[in-house]
């Protein structure tokens, strides 16, 4: 049958396409529906035992980052935060520290050690990591001044991805809904820690 | 200075082997012997040439020898000598220059080979010759480009990060990557032999047995490194299972499912002469599928924890994939006139039936394994979602398969060729069906509720019944006709036909297998507690005691080790120190599980976290059942295949037999003959 001869080569014309297809993307990227939507807001106790809300920092450029002291990763990626705000801070960026699944003692001798002038919320029950659809420590959403969540970092923060995107942060508008907003965040090469 | 030889080594080779590939291909077309000797004498070139890029980089990194780009990626001064010589396969270069190192001994073997059994005009083994000469082009091509592990570094760094932390956590590494490598890539040899076949357009019979010894040494290595594989995962990576279906295990998985489908159709086709183009596309698709396993694991296109780092070589591969995809299949439709069967199916009950069913269950076990492994990307091709496919699928699709494949293991064999009679069957079946029944009825007493396990547990034994059987009647027949002792009757038995009975002591190998995936994926317990040092908690018949935690240093890491003790009915049972290690390497430390290994059940213990002051620990214990039969069955599965490759009286094959038209008359057992 003449039509086999040319069928059956032709076949793997579809899989390979599919295979070129798969070489554009990566595989890796881990997507969330959070990015371009409202961060979702909560209330929590910080280490020093006042409250802080999320709605309270409106119309400014928040990093929300989820650290524990058991985490590792957390250690190497304090440093990035610790420069991050130095150099961003009087540009009107804020950075709150989300505790993990941590105790508020292990926490405060964390910092007390490591540095770090932004407010730490003690995540009790682990509520607001649930809303954030968390992976694992550390985490680190980029919020807008009009509220959204414009990026989500899986794994920790380097150089690289803050100045990427905290510009970008620091130029959303007042109300208006950021069209440039990203999904993205590797998990290459690290897994995020979860609690043992 | 070792950047320079190693590249130099590896552009020559590339060289060498572009020229063979055409000096066998031209020699096959015009019938030039001269030609083709010349294709041999490069295949000998190319393996010393890799051979001498081997292990210059194997110099560069034990002499730290950081000029060169791989020593730099992997290579760490505080790393120990060991570890320092395996990191040559800890990442992506090196990898591929372990690869090509395999590939061109293989080749080196196949021109020794060709040059004592075949005729060098003969156009199959000329193009064969010529087929093995691309795939090795390729990979050449790999190391000397976008993966070359000799690139020079400017500036030198002083020192290293170390090999991959997992890597270095264990001595297994220095086992299963060569063991794996040894079978996946040895599959490029029976697919350059079935291409030489196609193009040449004829498959004698002795080609046929040819590809068969050529698939088996493969094959077997490929069974042994996906067994190292499991026992390595079991024993380092703390989980305590030892197969997780992700996309790189089922990468080695399917060509040794389709390689185990083809080494039981090239006997209907060499016993009945059918099924020639099923078998063909078997062996092609067994290279195919090593070739898309590695595409999709080196390229990005699939995640896995097996991934390296993101590389360019993934348009590389889906080209190589792209013309040897077409290209044997193109071969396959055009050629399949000279595949015509010569044989028909007698009966229903036979040995040829059985072979059919194996390997359509093996065929569709590929499948469903193929299915779950590329659906992540058809899912997001079609609908733009990311999915991941777990174990519950594999799980649900699988099982019944391999079920039925412990039942065929045993039937098979006891299956005659042609046409078998009830009668037979009947005497065949009787022991064994009162073992299995017998061994239901203990089952069900002792209180094993789990019916997959159950089921497995009765066929296998069933099996290992009908197995024991067709070692038994031929020996008895000798015994009592020769008045040979039992060993001896056994063995001799054995020995006149090792390719039968090796391959059911592989067969055996299987089902110990078999049993062991089933007790401990069915039976497994396991348990976690935060602990304070000096507190004992319960665990079944055990008795978990923390004793104390404490940290240690070596050279290329750090250790916190808690010591344990298990009790069992109040006396000590035995001392446990897991571990984790932080390495220089990895951001997280990499646990070492403590396991107290036993045929009935392992003690494994991981831990998980620990206080700094080392005064509690989280403890998680996990108990498998028989999990060590499959470490056992899969040493078996070896014996057995050492067994039937072994060369016996008789075997060696004389000059040019190998082009033979026709098949030498076969040596019948006294089970066969009795048959």
């Amino acid at each position: 049958m003449k039509w086999q001869r040319w069928a059956i080569p032709a076949s793997a014309l579809p899989v390979l396409v599919l295979l070129g297809w798969g070489l554009t993307r990566d595989a890796r990227t881990v997507p969330s529906p959070l990015p371009g939507k409202a961060a979702p807001d909560f209330r929590l106790q910080t280490l020093k035992g006042d409250s802080l809300s999320l709605t309270s920092l409106k119309g400014q450029a928040v990093l929300v980052n989820f650290w524990a002291s058991w985490c590792l990763a957390c250690r190497a990626e304090h440093q990035v935060l610790l420069s991050a705000a130095k150099r961003y801070s009087d540009q009107g960026l804020k950075i709150v520290g989300v505790v993990y699944e941590d105790s508020r003692d292990n926490a405060r001798a964390w910092i007390a050690e490591r540095g770090g002038d932004w407010p730490n919320v003690l995540d009790v029950g682990s509520r607001t990591a649930i809303e954030y659809g968390l992976f694992g420590v550390p985490e680190t959403f980029f919020v807008g001044r009009d509220g959204r969540i414009l990026y989500k970092q899986i794994g920790p923060l380097d150089s690289a991805v803050i100045e990427r995107w905290v510009p970008k942060l620091l130029a959303t508008g007042g109300s208006a809904a950021s069209a440039d907003t990203f999904a993205e965040g590797r998990s290459a090469g690290h897994v995020p820690t979860r609690r043992p | 200075m070792n950047g320079v030889i190693g590249h130099g080594a590896t552009l020559l080779a590339l060289l060498i082997a572009g020229c063979g590939a055409a000096a066998a291909f031209v020699g096959g077309r015009r019938g030039d012997a001269r030609l083709v000797a010349w294709a041999q004498r490069a295949g000998i070139a190319v393996c010393a040439l890799v051979s001498l890029a081997f292990l210059t980089m194997q110099r560069a990194l034990v002499t730290h020898d950081f000029s060169v780009s791989y020593v730099a990626q992997v290579g760490s001064r505080a790393t120990p000598l060991f570890y320092t010589v395996i990191s040559l396969w800890s990442a992506l270069e090196g990898s591929i220059l372990l690869w090509a190192l395999v590939l061109s001994i293989y080749t080196a073997f196949l021109v020794r080979w060709s040059k004592r059994h075949a005729e060098p005009g003969d156009p199959q083994l000329a193009y064969a010759l010529g087929t093995i000469f691309i795939v090795n082009v390729f990979f050449l091509l790999l190391i000397s480009w976008p993966a070359n592990p000799f690139r020079s570094m400017n500036p030198v760094p002083p020192d290293g990060p170390g090999p991959n932390a997992l890597l270095q956590n264990s001595p297994f590494m220095g086992v299963h990557p060569p063991l794996l490598y040894t079978g996946y890539v040895g599959m490029s040899v029976p697919f350059a032999l079935a291409i030489g076949a196609l193009l040449a357009g004829r498959l004698s019979p002795n080609w046929t047995r040819v590809i068969r010894r050529w698939t088996m040494v493969p094959w077997t290595f490929l069974s042994l490194g996906i067994v190292a594989g499991a026992w390595w995962s079991y024993e380092v990576l703390g989980w305590g299972g030892y197969w997780a279906w992700d996309p790189v295990e089922n990468a080695s998985f399917m060509p040794w499912l389709t390689a185990t489908a083809f080494l039981h159709s090239v006997m209907v086709q060499e016993r009945r002469g059918m099924l020639k183009t099923w078998t063909i596309t078997l062996i092609v698709s067994t290279f195919l599928l090593t070739v898309l396993g590695t595409f999709l694991t080196r390229s990005g296109v699939l995640a896995s924890v097996h991934a390296f780092t993101q590389s360019p070589i993934g348009p590389f591969f889906l080209t190589f994939l792209a013309l040897v995809l077409v290209g044997s299949l193109a071969l396959l439709a055009w050629r399949s006139e000279v595949l015509q069967s010569e044989g028909r199916f007698d009966a229903a009950l036979s040995r040829e039936t059985a072979f059919m069913i194996n390997n359509l269950l093996f065929a569709a076990f590929a499948f469903v394994v193929l299915l779950g492994t590329m659906f992540p990307l058809i899912a997001e091709a079609a609908r733009g979602v990311k999915v991941s496919v777990g174990g519950p699928y594999f799980s649900q699709m699988t099982v019944p398969i391999a079920l039925l494949l412990v039942f065929l293991a045993g039937v098979g064999p006891s299956l005659p060729w042609r046409k078998g009679s009830l009668e037979l069957l009947r005497g065949k079946f009787r022991w064994p069906t009162v073992a299995a029944l017998l061994m239901g009825v203990a089952l069900a007493v002792a209180g094993v509720r789990a019916p997959l396990a159950w089921l497995t547990f009765v066929l296998a034994v069933f099996a290992v019944g009908l197995l024991v059987v067709e070692f038994v009647a031929p020996t008895q027949a000798r015994h009592a006709t020769t008045g040979e002792s039992w060993g001896v009757a056994l063995w001799r038995v054995c020995r006149s036909n090792p390719r039968r009975f090796g391959g059911y002591i592989v067969h055996a190998g299987i089902l110990v297998i078999a049993v062991g995936v089933a007790a401990s994926a069915t039976f497994r317990r396991e348990q976690e507690w935060y602990m304070a040092k000096g507190s004992v908690e319960p665990f079944g018949p055990y008795q978990v005691g923390l004793d104390s935690v404490w940290a240690q240093h070596e050279s290329n890491r750090d250790g916190v080790i808690a010591a344990t003790t298990i009790y069992k009915n109040g006396e000590v049972f035995t001392r446990l120190y897991p571990r984790l290690n932080y390495y220089k390497s990895a951001v997280e430390p990499i646990g070492t599980p403590a396991v107290h290994e036993h045929l009935r059940e392992d003690v494994y213990l991981v831990l998980m976290a620990y206080t700094a002051d080392g005064s509690h620990a989280m403890i998680k214990a996990i108990v498998s059942p028989l999990v060590g039969w499959i470490w056992l069955g899969g040493g078996i599965v070896g014996l057995g295949a050492l067994f039937a490759l072994w060369p016996g009286v008789g075997k060696s094959q004389p000059r040019g037999d190998a082009t033979a038209a026709t098949p030498r008359p076969r040596a019948r057992s006294v089970s066969e003959a009795r048959v």
